[in-house]
């Protein structure tokens, strides 16, 4: 099964409530599989082809208002056009779903593979002071199991989350096993689930209000605050990455995603040529594994952040390392992907070497 | 007697040439493809208009994207849908200037269609193409805001639902009513007859540019052969039975 | 067992197809499969390519700069991927259209005349499943059985009724498959 195909079947087996989206290569296939899989007549999922990104996200933020499992899925400029969508989406504090299958950019950019919106994922990405969860799959069978792993995720904080990736991964296939299906939410469940969710006014209950205006600036700092005490637990409880070889590593490799999957080939001819490398890949990359790298760097002589980009998530890493050892980035850009041996060059040239 | 090669080709005989203004880039559209046909016509348009200088155009987000590589005239690339906004920046600016958009069906009548209308509404003095072929091509065939009820594609695999994706809309008949707009045709370029048709609106439409009548719009009934999954001439006799009685040609509006 | 192959031909010749069917059959064999195509506008009519590797264990890269195996079916990949193939690797190929026959002296190099025998078949649709049934005859990586299953898988049900004759296509290829020059086992 090819990693855009994995995202559909796995939102209809976990009960997602509805997909709202727009064709963008290289992530199309995700919602034509939904069309041809018709869930609406088997889980009463509901998928609709928006007018454009900007609808899409707006009918996302409908239906997780009423406390649905909601999601879209896009590419970088489709992306770029929800920025506002999520950011209200944060604001308001609902659960959503967003999958980014990026390709190069700026602009309109190129169609293949590229890992360069991490800032615009990792720090946010539209305006305010908010965080989105981020999810980084380097296979087609987590592009499956993350699906319902964002959706447990954006409920449990009432966050937006996210999971990039992109047209590598998308349109690999690999082996997937797919998790037997879950029904669906009933109104009833979801009135107990989440009370805040726009369901109609029972007599029991208050009215409840989705929205992130406040014009008081002492009560929206004290909201704020609380948003940011969110993060800080994420940070706490949430962090999630997989290391490769590490144990004797005596210089490392950062990198996730597709690229994890090229480094973890660099990794082996390393140690084929005596050099001990080791991989880790961050899987969440909001909550970044901050102290996990911080832990590496204590043992290693230098590390190499590898990303399809020019070096965004290097900064993170950096940050982590803080003075440690050396940090350098290497990575191709616009849509060129490494090999696994120029990965090897760049580790001998930068790191050993330099 | 014999005639050879060398003796028709000469100057007396000349009976077509390609327009100066067409650059010698290979098209890249597929067989059968109306784009090719248009992008031609706006080149011999601007071409005996004699305007190369003071045109600029915008391409949008679609199969023609690549359209300045094919007409020798100032380019401007707009995001998906956003021709039109672009197209008014540069004429409020630039009043002196022959300004045009080109865009297809998703470009202008679903993620655009707000750019498209208020740019009319505001009659912007701009020609407004409307490349109609009822699917989006370039992505490989999904469904348009244009798309015939029952019609097959790639995100309606089991045909256009009324019921969930709207009827097919008809945005120049909705931009005919607004004030903006002086003059909107919905042409086709399947024969030589209706491609001499096209022809003649679109030297009325850059004619009533110079004359600051406001926006003229100029829909062309397409074809997409790929998207579509037709041959080239499967695709004309289908574009006749099929997009012409809910896009009938002629003129809705001309004042 | 880890085997890296790269298929390579013009859109069209089924360079895609073969590759899923490869991979399918993996699975079916209880192997660790990755199949990655390249994509995007070089595939209308021009050149298309895929990466498949079979393997016992997790497989890291799925994009590679060496292969094993290159099975190769056209000029322009020849040019292209000749030179990716690890020595003592294989290179497998349709002489169908090749103006520059391999060089490389350092690695297994076989043909295969597919187009020819598919055009003698009265199917260029098996032209993918003789090349398929050469290589298999080559590196006997997945047994028969799981192949027609990994087909059985690929091929939509309504044209399950042509799996005799891709069968039969496959057979062919093992038999026509042959070697043009041979690396010593030193
Ligand atoms: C923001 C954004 N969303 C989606 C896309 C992907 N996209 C490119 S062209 C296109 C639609 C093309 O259809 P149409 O406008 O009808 O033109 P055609 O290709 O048929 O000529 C889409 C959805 C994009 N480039 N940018
Ligand atoms: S896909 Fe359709 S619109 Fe695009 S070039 Fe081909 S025929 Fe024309």
């Amino acid at each position: 099964m090819k990693g855009n195909e994995a995202i559909a079947e796995a939102a209809i087996r976990c009960g997602v409530d509805g997909y709202f989206g727009y064709p963008i290569t290289p992530q199309s296939e995700i919602m034509e599989t939904l069309m041809l899989l018709r869930p609406w007549e088997t889980t009463g999922m509901v998928v609709l082809q928006a007018e454009s990104e900007i609808a899409s996200i707006n009918m996302v933020y409908g239906g997780a208002g009423c406390g649905k499992k909601v999601m879209t899925t896009s590419s970088s400029p489709g992306v770029s056009l929800m920025q506002e969508g999520l950011t209200y989406l944060a604001g308001a504090e609902l659960p959503c779903v967003v999958v980014n299958v990026v390709r190069g950019g700026p602009g309109l950019g190129t169609i293949q593979p590229a890992q360069s919106d991490y800032f615009q994922s990792t720090k946010g990405g539209g305006h305010g002071d908010y965080n989105l969860i981020v999810l980084a799959p380097s296979s087609v069978q987590e592009m499956a199991d993350f699906v319902e792993l964002a959706f447990d995720l954006a409920f449990k904080y009432r966050n937006p989350a996210m999971i990039l990736t992109d047209g590598m991964i998308g349109q690999m296939m690999e082996k997937v096993e797919m998790k037997p299906f879950k029904p669906r939410w009933t109104n009833e469940e979801i009135e107990q689930l989440s009370p805040w969710s726009t369901t109609g006014k029972s007599a029991a209950r208050e009215r409840n209000i989705i929205t992130s205006v406040e014009l008081d600036p002492l009560a929206f700092e004290t909201f704020n605050k609380k948003l940011q005490a969110k993060y800080r637990k994420m940070e706490q409880e949430e962090v999630r990455f997989e290391t490769f070889e590490c144990d004797d590593a005596e210089y490392l490799l950062v990198a996730y995603g597709s690229s994890a999957r090229i480094c973890q080939k660099s990794v082996q001819l390393l140690r084929a040529k005596g050099i001990k490398a080791g991989l880790l890949r961050p899987i969440t990359l909001f909550p970044f594994p901050t102290k996990q790298i911080a832990e590496l760097a204590g043992q290693v002589k230098g590390i190499l952040s590898v990303e399809l980009s020019a070096g965004q998530m290097v900064e993170d890493v950096r940050l982590a390392v803080n003075g440690k050892v050396k940090v350098e980035h290497y990575g191709r850009m616009g849509g060129m992907v490494h090999s696994p041996e120029e990965v090897v060059e760049a580790l001998e040239k930068k790191i050993i070497g330099g | 007697m014999s005639i050879e090669i060398k003796d028709i080709i000469k100057p007396e005989n000349l009976v077509y040439q390609k327009s100066s203004l067409l650059t010698d880039r290979v098209m890249h559209y597929c067989p059968g493809c109306s784009h090719g046909v248009v992008n031609r016509l706006i080149a011999e348009v601007i071409e005996e208009l004699g305007i190369q200088n003071e045109t600029i155009g915008v391409t949008p987000v679609g199969c023609s994207v690549l359209l300045y590589n094919y007409i020798d005239v100032d380019w401007h690339e707009a995001a998906h849908g956003r021709a039109p906004a672009v197209g008014t920046g540069i004429k409020r600016l630039r009043p002196d200037r022959y300004v045009f958009t080109y865009q297809g069906d998703g470009d202008l009548a679903a993620i655009g269609t707000a750019e498209t209308i208020h740019a009319c509404n505001r009659g912007e003095n701009i020609v407004m193409i409307f490349i109609n072929n009822g699917i989006y091509g370039m992505t490989g065939g999904q469904m348009a805001p244009t798309t015939l009820q029952g019609m097959n594609t790639s995100t309606s695999p089991f045909g256009r639902d009324l019921a969930r994706d709207g009827n097919p809309l008809k945005m120049t008949e909705i931009v005919a009513q607004l004030p903006g707009t002086c003059y909107v045709t919905r042409q086709a370029v399947h024969t030589a007859a209706a491609v001499r048709k096209t022809k003649k609106a679109l030297f009325k439409a850059f004619e009533n540019q110079k004359l600051n009548k406001g926006t003229s719009f100029v829909e062309v009934v397409s074809t997409c052969s790929s998207g579509w999954k037709l041959t080239p001439v499967q695709s004309n006799k289908w574009m006749e039975e099929n997009m012409f009685p809910y896009y009938p040609l002629g003129d809705l509006k001309d004042k | 067992m880890n085997e890296e192959i790269i298929i390579a031909g013009f859109g069209g010749q089924g360079v895609l197809s073969m590759g899923k069917i490869l991979a399918y059959s993996g699975v079916m064999q209880d192997m660790e499969v990755s199949w990655m195509p390249s994509y995007g506008p070089e595939m209308r009519g021009g050149t298309a390519n895929v990466t498949v590797i079979l393997s016992d264990s997790r497989i890291s890269s799925p994009i590679l700069k060496k292969y094993d195996t290159a099975i190769i079916l056209n000029q322009q990949s020849m040019d292209k991927f000749e030179k990716s193939i690890k020595p003592g690797g294989l290179l497998l190929y349709d002489g169908n259209g090749i103006t520059r026959h391999p060089e490389r002296t350092d690695i297994n190099i076989c043909r295969v005349d597919a187009a020819e025998e598919a055009s003698k078949m009265n199917s260029s649709k098996t032209f993918n499943m003789i090349v398929l049934g050469a290589y298999l005859k080559l590196r006997p990586i997945v047994t028969m059985d799981n192949v027609m299953e990994g087909l059985k898988k690929s091929l939509p049900e309504r044209h399950h009724h042509l799996l005799p004759l891709n069968r039969d296509a496959i057979v062919r290829g093992t038999e026509i498959v042959k070697s043009v020059h041979e690396v010593s086992a030193s």
